[in-house]
């Protein structure tokens, strides 16, 4: 009964656990919401002060904080909407918003 | 009577005394309720045993039956025994959560006092209000009198909690005329009731920190119909398990439930269905009919979801005219209910009794001993004539 | 008061791969508030995008429990499964602490969830209510609620020729909620963290009901840039059209004060839902939304002993 549904798994009636329950909780990091983005964030690590606002303010907590600082950004989530770069202080600006076409650096 | 495996009480109970003694010996973890006539009672005693420190109870007084419904689908899901009562427009205002608890799959017991819908505003007895339910995904148990009012309201927690049912059930008494009527009913003791009922075995519980879940995700093309579909499943395991429930049951109390009482219908050439207090009358006019040598019989529905169609055939299959009375009008311009099950219930068998419908008792007019002994000599005349040229008749109100 | 690096360590309970569109203001909210959080915690979602979004079957983006069942009755919803908490522990049959949370927009809020959320903070459930408050239902498209402030265009209340927007003035609904004697009551916003995360912080701890209302900007349906979301909210608090503060058991204490109270014009002009209201013959209901905010703000000031 708690076998693992997803993309490449859609349960039948007698399989699905009962009453559309969900059991594997935060399997939604399994969708990924990471090609709606237009724009991308580039993070630069040499001007990030870690005030971790960009953090806290993430819609999507697609940006990952380790041991207390940024270490990366979870591209298979961040849908671009840009908060993080609007927010950096404006004496740091470490983010800014690239368009995705003109992204060269394929992550 | 069968043997009893307890030495039971004898009390003289209305129908809402007998539930909520059953509830109290059920003992649920939480009770979510809005007082509403005629089931008031019901809730006005379960109250006191919570005030008297009688049940182990969380006792949610909700603002209204929508909430009452909402309160009881959270506390199910968390992993909690739960039941409720209601009535009439309460039980209309829950429409909307009552669809959710059967897709949550949660074992609710709802004991409903039935009792006319509006407009105009009523207080007294029809089934309009459970009979609209019926597609609900909720079990029904009907019940003739404040006894099986109690026992039904017991079986109920073990149907629905089954396994393979995981289904709320609704266990239904004609308000006022059962109700609020003294009858002398043998009750279990408290020990028997609960070890009857045996503990809560949640499934998928809300307060499990180490396995969170989701209810009530958003399920679109994809998996609805599979989700629906699993709940058809569910009812059609049901009746297997509402038959061995009830057969343990009469283990214990000598009271053996089925689902359906089938009285003289072996060799009747004329049947009347009913549901509720009115089938005690019509089994006394069968039986009085068959002293002046008419074969009559009547078939007293107890379960009417999950509808036993197969049995239900079988039992009406050799009467020639088949009665049904409808204690709700369906405002199909085709009668009640009931009366669309039953003629279902016989389509396929080769040869096939002639069925027409009385509503009757909207509101809760009254119906007499003549009003069904009229039914009978209507069905006798229909035999006769071999043809229904009326299949709906409303019985007992001016023109 | 936590810093975010501290913050940073606890678990995080909304995953990214939600549904909810680039930029929306709720998933901030709820990320915020449940990092104030260091227990098990169940948690109920009025039906709204929120909702919608965070869980599409076979999908949840919930790493607590969490239960939808209906739009109007998250706050009866929770309170069923606090009392089976209650009832549960009593017995021994629930090893450690729990906390409830419910979440719900200003539609199952405001407007068609009102019942059961002044029914449940009435009984004295203990659990939080989080109200993210986008000012119209957007999960529908952009209709009006009882919480879209004067003037704001949306489906129901198009600036046409002859009407300008919605007519009359939001619901206080915090308001409301503190005249329920509840143990605590606030309002917050997702730009001021540390004050939202400290006050949900005090609504978990409160024995009983606490209902915190959030400002919650819904880019598609105001109208601005999704970047802009947290300035938005910021423009809020500073103009006073959203002030910070609390009711703790009953009493009222102001928790941001700006150094300057900017115009409210500078929230509007943000914001496309207000275009209209700078038409030279709309000019007067700019006004009048200065002299509502300008009440509203001495009324709170007074309350808080602040004049």
């Amino acid at each position: 009964m708690n076998k693992e549904p997803g993309p490449d798994r859609i349960l039948g009636w007698k399989e699905m656990p009962t009453g559309a329950v969900i059991t594997q909780a935060g399997n939604a990091t399994r969708y990924q919401t990471g090609d709606w983005r237009s724009l991308r964030p580039e993070w630069s690590q040499e001007k990030c002060i870690q005030c971790l606002l960009c953090w806290v303010f993430c819609p999507d907590g697609a940006i990952i904080v380790k041991d207390g600082k940024i270490a990366e950004f979870d591209f298979e989530h961040c849908k671009g909407c840009g908060i993080c770069a609007q927010e950096c202080p404006p004496k740091v600006k470490a983010i800014k918003m690239v368009p995705e076409e003109e992204v060269t650096e394929v992550k | 009577m069968a043997v009893q495996a307890v030495t039971q009480q004898k009390l003289a109970l209305t129908g809402n005394e007998a539930v909520a003694m059953a509830m109290k010996q059920i003992n649920p973890d939480v009770v979510a309720a809005y007082p509403i006539t005629p089931q008031t009672d019901i809730v006005q005693y379960f109250s006191t045993f919570v005030a008297d420190g009688k049940v182990k109870t969380e006792f949610v007084t909700v603002e209204s039956e929508h909430s009452a419904m909402s309160a009881c689908v959270g506390s199910c899901a968390a992993g909690a025994r739960t039941m409720t009562a209601t009535s009439s427009q309460g039980l209309a205002l829950m429409w909307e959560m009552l669809y959710i608890a059967a897709g949550f799959r949660l074992p609710i017991v709802m004991p409903v006092v039935n009792r006319a819908l509006s407009a105009p505003i009523n207080i007294h007895c029809d089934h309009s209000d459970s009979m609209g339910a019926r597609d609900s995904g909720w079990i029904q148990l009907y019940s003739e009198n404040a006894q099986e009012a109690y026992d039904n309201t017991i079986q109920a927690v073990r149907i629905a909690e089954h396994a393979d049912v995981r289904l709320p059930v609704m266990v239904c008494q004609d308000g006022f005329v059962i109700s609020h009527s003294l009858m002398n009913l043998e009750v279990l003791p408290d020990e028997a009731v609960a070890s009857f009922v045996g503990e809560f075995a949640p499934r998928y519980p809300l307060l499990d920190a180490e396995h969170p879940v989701t209810y009530g995700a958003l399920a679109l093309q994809d998996s609805y119909f599979e989700a629906r579909r699993q709940i058809a499943d569910a009812m059609s395991r049901a009746p297997a398990v509402i038959l061995e429930v009830g057969k343990e049951y009469g283990r214990l109390s000598g009271r053996e439930y089925g689902f359906f009482e089938a009285h003289r219908l072996e060799d009747a050439e004329v049947a009347v269905v009913a549901i509720g207090s009115a089938a005690g009358s019509a089994k006394a006019v069968a039986d009085s009919l068959r002293g002046q040598g008419i074969k009559a019989g009547v078939l007293k529905v107890r379960v009417f979801r999950p509808w036993p169609w197969r049995e239900i055939g079988d039992a009406l299959g050799s009467a020639r005219v088949v009665g049904v009375m409808d204690r709700a009008d369906g405002l199909s311009n085709l009668g009640g209910p009931l009366f669309g099950d039953i003629r279902s219930a016989l389509y396929d068998r080769t040869r096939r009794p002639l069925v027409v419908d009385y509503i009757y008792g909207l509101g809760g007019r009254d119906v007499s001993l003549e009003d069904i002994e009229g039914v009978f000599r209507d069905l006798l005349r229909i035999k006769d004539e071999g043809r229904v040229t009326e299949p709906v008749t409303y019985l007992g109100v001016r023109e | 008061m936590p810093s975010l690096k501290e913050l940073s360590r606890q678990p995080e309970l909304l995953t990214g791969g939600h549904r909810l569109c680039a930029g929306c203001g709720a998933p901030i909210v709820v990320r915020q508030a449940l990092k104030a959080l260091d227990v098990p915690l169940v948690a109920a979602n009025a039906t709204g995008c929120l909702e919608v979004a965070t869980a599409i079957y076979p999908y949840t983006a919930w790493r607590c429990s969490w239960i939808h069942s209906a739009f109007e009755n998250a706050a009866a919803t929770i309170s069923g499964v606090e009392a089976a908490y209650r009832s549960l522990k009593r017995q021994g049959k629930v090893p450690g602490e729990f906390r409830f949370v419910a979440f719900g927009g200003d539609g199952g809020t405001f407007d068609i969830g009102f019942q059961s959320l002044s029914g449940a903070a009435e009984r004295g459930h203990r659990f939080v209510y989080v109200c993210y408050d986008n000012e119209a239902y957007m999960n529908t498209g952009i209709q009006r609620s009882s919480a879209t402030p004067l003037g704001a265009e949306t489906t129901t209340t198009p600036a046409g020729e002859v009407i300008p927007g919605k007519r009359g003035h939001r619901k206080d609904l915090t308001a409301i909620m503190a005249a329920h004697d509840i143990p605590y009551v606030a309002q917050v916003s997702p730009s001021h963290w540390n004050d939202l995360v400290t006050k949900m912080k005090k609504a978990f701890d409160a024995e009983g009901p606490a209902f915190i209302n959030a400002i919650a900007p819904c880019p598609r349906g105001w109208r601005h840039d999704g970047s802009l979301t947290i300035e938005v909210t910021r423009v809020a608090v500073e103009t006073c059209y959203w002030p910070l503060y609390e009711v703790d058991h009953g009493k009222w204490r102001l928790t941001y004060k700006p150094r300057q109270k900017k115009p409210v014009e500078e929230w509007l002009k943000m914001q496309g839902r207000f275009r209209h209201l700078f038409r030279p013959e709309n000019r007067h209901l700019i006004d009048e939304i200065q002299a509502h905010v300008d009440r509203k703000w001495e009324e709170l000031l007074r309350r808080c002993g602040e004049i």
